[in-house]
């Protein structure tokens, strides 16, 4: 039985248990990293971690080196979900059969996907392991494109963006679809714990992926992972940029507990308009053309209208 | 713990039931599958089993076939034995993860049941999933009937997981022809059968936390190719314990398997070189035509078909004259894959027999004794003349005009 790690401060936190080792390849300034590293210090139990290919893996276990002090693998872009359902139940054969050397030992299992494997390329996979139930946390690193093969669209990156595939052109200002509400489609699922979680709210996070781990059953969570290359901001504003991204409601911090038990984990104090969120990213800067004003106002509008619906959830527990 | 099935000496099992019994006899830990015809009953198979108490194991029913070797691929890093099985666009759609399995080492054990790949679409029997296989790196059985589809089944885990080969096994059979003819089939107990196949050894196991392992890591210009050349060794070094398991195979049933079979061929001149249910049709012919016209005639099949049994081949093949390489799949342009892969063989030799590649068989048409007599007629003239009569690749058995090209 895994007990629920106490963590009191920052300091001691990010200096717990490291598993995630700190020589690795992903750019200055990703939030990937610290991501990962909440998941892995926030837990003493074993872990046995899949990625999808995506920025994670290509950074982090290119031969002969690794950056994983725990059991780790990766298949193909799509079937993370498939290979921790592979080995969660090798785990629970060898538990019956009596073949594991260290049977007491608990083991959680986690995947780890970006928004294009999570979102699209994956999404079968990831949803048949959900069906099938299987005991482990899915973790989407969610930077709202391709990052890895240099910034295309995917179904995760929201309106008025301007990716490789999307670009913001004479006549166009970026992607025109909206953004694909994967929180949602899990919680419909009937997972037992969906979440989307941001770095900056470190603690809630913490709480978020020891409640995921801490939970039997398929499990979870979307997390914000602002991109520096790709959403085009300074590498030091990762957190202040994510700051903005859950002060303006663009990406609100919640639960869904099986499925219908809905709690907002952060109310800004202060609501910010979605335009200064925007403004500090180069991925939108087509937007302050005065001809695509009205992308910023529906984008504004949308969000509105969400966190209106996510709060009448949460009161209504439906 | 779960019960066991009290067999007798003989029993009637089609190609898939035989199958599915040889996992549950090799105690599978892990068996991560999707359905297809034909060989969904093997699925079903292995599922009775497990809802009727005789498996301890986990059985994964997941969403497509690539999630079902992916489901493989994870199972067997954490460190246990591992099969499934499909046909077809099954095989077709787990191809990216084939590569991946055998490239990790993983020692999985996959049934296959031949069928044509489409469009158009077709579920009968061909060899065009097997072939699509040959490049992926995994050890590849082919099993002409029902008895040799569960023996094979056994050896391929025996050998599969032998640590000095850590290489994913097919064992391939003809699609409803040996997956859906009940036939005789002598199986081993169920003690016998676990006691041959043994238990599982543990390798770089994921859930050994004392030693972290990560698999599936990324090379590029620097180290891809060494890990290339290695699992290439891996699959000519697996020859000699392929060798050695089919021996201890038959010192316990009395039934031996070599990685090419050879029939009647101590005095032939003439031979077909086939796979799967061919070659039990063509043996019949063979003899047939022996006693009828005195035609020296023989048949020589790979049994194992990856790694390519290049010598054996040679040797079986170097008194011959003429040969003609029989393959089942849409050839897409070029030679029939066995009749180069033979050719390639016999020209090591100082001398090499006339040969012919006949394409037949496609999207499970008849190969009818009349068609395989001709041919070795075609063969015994080609010999006597000392000159190919026709073309070198026909197609059999086709409705409308004679097809046949390459001079």
């Amino acid at each position: 039985m895994s007990t629920i790690k106490k963590i009191k401060n920052l300091k001691e936190f990010s200096t717990a248990n490291d598993r995630f080792e700190g020589a690795h390849l992903l750019c200055p300034g990703c939030a990937h990293s610290i991501i990962v590293r909440e998941l892995m210090n926030c837990t003493d139990d074993n872990l046995v971690i899949a990625s999808n290919t995506g920025c994670l893996e290509v950074s982090t276990a290119v031969y002969p080196y690794t950056s994983w002090d725990t059991s780790w693998i990766h298949i193909g872009f799509e079937n993370a979900a498939t290979a921790a359902s592979g080995a969660e139940a090798m785990y629970k054969a060898r538990k019956k059969k009596g073949t594991l050397k260290d049977p007491d030992a608990p083991v959680k299992f986690v995947a780890f996907g970006g928004d294009g494997s999570t979102f699209d390329i994956g999404f079968q996979w990831m949803s048949g392991a959900f069906e099938r139930g299987h005991d482990f946390t899915y973790i989407c690193l969610d930077n709202e494109n391709y990052a890895n093969t240099g910034g295309q669209r995917s179904s995760s990156t929201p309106v008025g963006a301007s990716t490789s595939t999307a670009p913001a052109g004479r006549i166009s200002y970026g992607k025109k679809q909206k953004k694909k509400d994967i929180v949602a489609i899990m919680a419909a699922h009937g997972a037992p714990y969906v979440a989307q979680l941001a770095p900056n709210k470190w603690k809630s996070m913490v709480k978020g992926f020891q409640k995921a781990l801490d939970t039997e059953g398929p499990c979870f969570i979307n997390t914000v992972s602002a991109c520096t290359t790709e959403w085009k901001f300074d590498p030091k504003d990762t957190i202040s940029i994510t700051d903005l991204a859950t002060d303006s409601l663009m990406f609100p911090v919640y639960e869904i507990i099986n499925g219908t038990e809905l709690n907002i984990l952060y109310r800004p104090k202060n609501i910010i308009p979605v335009e200064e969120y925007l403004a500090a990213q180069g991925r939108y800067k087509h937007l302050f053309k005065p001809e695509n004003r009205h992308v910023i106002d529906a984008i504004q509008k949308d969000i509105d209208e969400k966190w209106e619906y996510l709060q009448r959830r949460e009161e209504a527990k439906v | 713990m779960a019960e066991k099935i009290d067999l007798p000496e003989v029993v009637v099992w089609d190609g898939n039931f035989a199958a599915a019994n040889a996992l549950r006899q090799a105690q599978v830990d892990v068996v991560s599958a999707y359905p297809i015809t034909p060989s969904t009953p093997i699925v079903e198979g292995y599922g009775k089993f497990v809802s009727d108490g005789y498996v301890d194991g986990e059985f994964v029913m997941v969403e497509s076939e690539h999630a079902a070797m992916s489901g493989c691929v994870g199972a067997s890093a954490a460190g246990g034995r591992v099969a499934t099985a499909t046909s077809s666009q099954g095989f077709a759609l787990m191809v990216e993860v084939l590569y991946q399995a055998s490239g990790m080492r993983l020692p999985i054990v996959l049934c296959v049941v031949n069928r044509a790949l489409a469009s158009p679409l077709n579920v009968r029997g061909d060899h065009g999933d097997m072939y699509l296989g040959r490049d992926s790196g995994w050890i590849q059985f082919d099993a002409y009937n029902a008895q040799e589809a569960y023996d094979l089944t056994l050896c391929a885990f025996k050998i599969g997981e032998d640590h000095s080969v850590r290489l994913p096994v097919m064992v391939h059979q003809d699609g409803f022809i040996t997956s859906h003819t009940a036939q005789n089939v002598y199986p081993l107990s169920d003690d016998d059968a676990y006691g041959f196949v043994g238990k599982f050894k543990e390798m770089d196991e994921m859930l050994d936390f004392t030693r972290p392992v990560t698999y599936g890591a990324q090379t590029e210009e620097d180290w891809h190719y060494e890990h290339k050349a290695k699992q290439h060794k891996a699959l000519i070094d697996s020859r000699s314990v392929i060798d050695k398991v089919f021996e201890e195979f038959e010192k316990k049933t009395g039934r031996k398997y070599n990685r090419v079979e050879s029939y009647m061929m101590d005095d032939a001149e003439v031979a077909i070189v086939a796979l799967g249910t061919t070659v039990e049709t063509a043996r019949l012919v063979a003899k047939q035509i022996r006693e009828e016209k005195g035609i020296k005639a023989g048949v020589v099949s790979p049994r194992v078909f990856r790694p390519f049994p290049f010598d054996d081949i040679r040797d079986a093949l170097k008194n011959t004259k003429a040969v003609a390489c029989f393959d089942r799949s849409s050839p897409g342009g070029a030679l029939g894959m066995l009749y180069n892969e033979v050719s390639g063989a016999l020209m090591t030799l100082d001398k090499m027999p006339i040969m012919t590649n006949y394409i037949y068989g496609l999207g499970g048409r008849d190969l009818t004794t009349q068609s395989i007599t001709e041919v070795y007629e075609e063969l015994a003239k080609n010999a006597k003349d000392g000159k190919r009569s026709g073309k070198v690749q026909q197609f059999l058995s086709l409705r409308g005009p004679k097809m046949e090209y390459f001079e």
